[in-house]
C-alpha cells in the first residue's frame, strides 16, 4: 500500500487519481477485511463522490484517511464500538479534526473498529466484531484503536486517525506494527471525538511511517473554538523535523520502565534500539521517574470517574438505543443502559461511580488527582535534564485472542508504560523496532516508545524519523 | 462495594451475574489501587487537567446556526410535536 507521501506523488504525476485509489482500496478491503475485520463499516460510494471534486493541490488532496469509529463524519455511521449507537444514530456534524481532514482535501474513507467507547486494549470489547491481528489473526489487534493499527498494518488503508487516553493509539500501533502518535493533550480539537475521559484523550496519526504521521498531525492540529481546552498555541511545520539529525540530544531511559515484569524479547528489541539511537549520535541518560508504579492505579480511578460522567449521557432519549421493557423515564435510563452497553463499560461505569459517590470520593478521586500531580511532577522534573525518554509501548507482544478477557486487573496492568504520558498531558509516539518469535513460528511487531515535552511533537518526529531510516522494520513491517 | 446501590445510582439495571462477578473483579481492582494511600500527599494540589486552562470565554456574539429543530431531533428513539417523547415521569 502506498504511504501519504507516495500516494501524493502519484497523483501529482497522473499515474493514479484519488478515485482509483478509493476503488483499489475498497477491492483490498472487500478481499482482506472478512479475515482480519478491522472495518465497522465503509462507505465506498460516498468515498468516491468526493473523490471527483478534490483539490489535489492541498496538503492531503485526495487522500483516504480511516477513521476510528468514534469520531464523528457528518452523515456516516459512529457506533463507538457500541450496541448502543449502532442504532438511531447518524452523525450529524464533522468533529473538528474532520473539518481540517477536509480543509487538508482529505477523504474520510472507512469506520475502523475499536473497543467499546475506546474501553481496551485489545479491540476484544467491540460489540459489533472481534479485530485480528494481520500478523498472527489467532491474536488480539491491540486496543482500543485496534481496528485503526490493524487496517494500517493490512493494507487496508493509507493511514488513520486515532484516539488515546490511556495508550488506546501507540499500543495497538506497537502490536500491529506502524507508527501510532499521541499528541499533547490539547494539541488537537477532541470536539466531535465521543467523550471518554476528557481529561486524557487526544486524537491522533497512526500510519506506515513517521513522515505520514508528521503530515497527518500538521492537518489536524490547531485551535478550535469549540473544545475549550484545545490549546491556541501556533502550530509548526512538523514536516521540517524529518531528516534533521539528532546528535547531542538527550534520551532519558527510565529505569522503572526497563523492571520486572518486561518480556525478554521486548526488552532486547528496545534495548537494541536504544543503541541504535545513540549510535545514530543520541546520549542515552538513565533517569528516575519514582511514581509509576502509582500511575495504573491513578489511572482507573481517574478514567473511569471521568467516564462514568461521560456516558450519563446515554440516557435513551435524544439518540441511541431505548428500551422497549420501560414503563416509566427511570426505568428507561436503567434498561436502555443494560441492554445497549456491553460488560466492560458497565465494569467501569460502576467503578468510576463508586470512587465519585459520597463517602469515597476524598479516598479514591481527590487522592488520585494528587497523586496525578506528582506523576506529572516526574516528567517536568525529568524533562530538565533530557529531550525525550525512550521506553518499550507494552511489556508483551499481542496476546491471544481471549487470553485476558475474564481477568480485567491483568489486562489493566499491562497499559503501565503508555498511561502516565496521558496522565501527564505530554506527547508520545511508537514507532516499530523489531520482531519477536512465537513458539509456532509467527513474527509479531514491537513498539519503541518516544515520548516528548508538551508540544515536542517535533523533536519525537525527527528522533522517530532518524531512528526509523537507519533501520528496516519499517519496510519489513 | 454495595454493587446495586452504585448500580442504581448510575442508572444501570445489573443481572445476578453481573452483580456478583463486578463485585468480585472490582474488588480486586479496589484492593489494588490502596497502593496510592502509601502516598503522603496532604501538601499536593490535585490535578484535574494536565494543561490548566480557565474561564475560556469568546465575545457575545452569534455564531454560526446551531442545530435546527429538525437536525437536533434526526437521531431521537421517539419524537412528538417537535420534541424529544420519553415515557410518562411521574405515575
Amino acid at each position: 500500500m502506498p504511504t501519504i507521501t507516495q500516494l501524493r506523488a502519484s497523483y501529482q504525476s497522473g499515474d493514479l487519481t484519488p478515485s482509483d485509489a478509493i476503488r483499489s482500496l475498497a477491492e483490498t478491503i472487500e478481499s482482506r477485511d472478512p479475515e482480519i475485520k478491522g472495518y465497522i463499516s465503509y462507505d465506498t460510494e460516498a468515498a468516491l463522490a468526493e473523490a471527483e471534486k478534490v483539490d489535489l493541490s492541498l496538503p492531503l488532496g485526495g487522500v483516504p484517511i480511516a477513521i476510528k469509529d468514534v469520531i464523528n463524519v457528518k452523515g456516516q455511521p459512529c457506533t463507538c464500538g457500541s450496541k448502543y449507537l449502532a442504532e438511531n444514530y447518524t452523525a450529524p456534524y464533522d468533529a473538528g479534526v474532520i473539518k481540517k481532514l477536509r480543509a487538508a482535501g482529505a477523504i474520510p474513507f472507512g469506520r475502523a473498529n475499536m473497543d467499546e467507547f475506546a474501553m481496551g486494549s485489545s479491540t476484544e470489547n467491540s460489540a459489533i466484531q472481534t479485530t485480528r491481528n494481520p500478523w498472527d489473526t489467532s491474536r488480539i489487534p491491540g486496543g482500543s484503536s485496534g481496528g485503526s493499527a490493524a487496517v494500517v498494518a493490512a493494507d487496508e488503508a493509507i493511514a488513520a486517525l486515532g484516539s488515546d487516553t490511556g495508550g488506546s493509539i501507540r499500543q495497538p500501533a506497537a502490536l500491529c506494527g506502524c507508527v501510532g502518535l499521541k499528541p499533547t493533550y490539547g494539541r488537537v480539537s477532541r470536539y466531535g471525538l465521543v467523550a471518554f475521559a476528557s481529561s486524557l484523550d487526544q486524537i491522533g496519526p497512526m500510519t506506515q511511517t513517521v513522515e505520514d504521521a508528521a503530515l497527518l498531525l500538521q492537518a489536524i492540529s490547531g485551535h478550535d473554538s469549540h473544545d475549550s481546552t484545545c490549546i491556541d498555541e501556533p502550530v509548526p511545520d512538523y514536516s521540517s523535523f524529518i531528516g534533521q539529525d539528532i546528535k547531542g540530544l538527550k534520551v532519558g531511559l527510565p529505569k522503572e520502565y526497563f523492571a520486572e515484569g518486561l518480556d525478554s524479547g521486548v526488552k532486547s528489541a528496545v534495548e537494541t534500539a536504544i543503541q541504535q539511537l545513540e549510535s545514530l549520535g543520541a546520549e542515552p541518560v538513565e533517569i528516575s521517574l519514582p511514581h509509576t508504579e502509582y500511575a495504573v492505579a491513578t489511572y482507573y480511578i481517574i478514567a473511569t470517574a471521568e467516564a462514568s460522567t461521560n456516558l450519563a449521557r446515554f440516557d435513551g432519549v435524544r439518540y441511541g438505543h431505548r428500551s422497549e421493557n420501560a414503563g416509566n423515564l427511570i426505568e428507561q435510563y436503567h434498561h436502555s443502559r443494560e441492554e445497549g452497553f456491553g460488560e466492560e463499560v458497565k465494569r467501569r461505569i460502576i467503578l468510576g461511580t463508586y470512587v465519585l459517590s459520597s463517602g469515597y470520593y476524598d479516598a479514591y478521586y481527590i487522592q488520585a488527582q494528587k497523586v496525578r500531580t506528582l506523576i506529572r511532577k516526574d516528567f517536568t522534573d525529568a524533562f530538565e535534564k533530557v529531550d525525550l525518554i525512550a521506553s518499550p509501548v507494552t511489556p508483551s507482544p499481542a496476546f491471544k485472542i481471549g487470553e485476558k478477557s475474564d481477568d480485567p486487573l491483568a489486562m489493566y496492568l499491562a497499559d503501565i508504560y503508555t498511561i502516565s504520558a496521558n496522565l501527564a498531558g505530554i506527547c508520545g509516539i511508537s514507532v516499530p523496532c523489531g520482531f519477536t518469535a512465537t513458539d509456532d513460528g509467527k513474527q509479531l511487531p514491537i513498539g519503541l516508545q518516544l515520548l516528548g515535552k508538551p508540544f515536542g511533537e517535533g523533536e519525537l518526529i525527527k528522533a522517530a524519523h532518524a531512528y526509523e531510516q537507519a533501520t528496516d522494520w519499517q519496510k519489513l513491517a | 462495594m454495595d454493587i446495586p446501590h452504585i448500580a442504581n445510582l448510575a442508572r444501570i439495571k445489573l443481572t445476578d451475574d453481573e452483580t456478583s462477578r463486578f463485585d468480585s473483579q472490582l474488588s480486586q481492582v479496589l484492593k489494588y489501587v490502596e497502593k496510592l494511600k502509601e502516598l503522603d500527599v496532604s501538601d499536593i494540589e490535585p490535578t484535574a487537567h494536565a494543561y490548566p486552562v480557565f474561564d475560556v470565554v469568546r465575545e457575545d456574539i452569534a455564531h454560526d446556526k446551531s442545530f435546527t429543530a429538525e437536525e437536533s431531533l434526526s437521531n431521537a428513539p421517539a419524537q412528538a410535536l417537535n420534541q424529544f417523547k420519553v415515557p410518562k415521569v411521574m405515575d
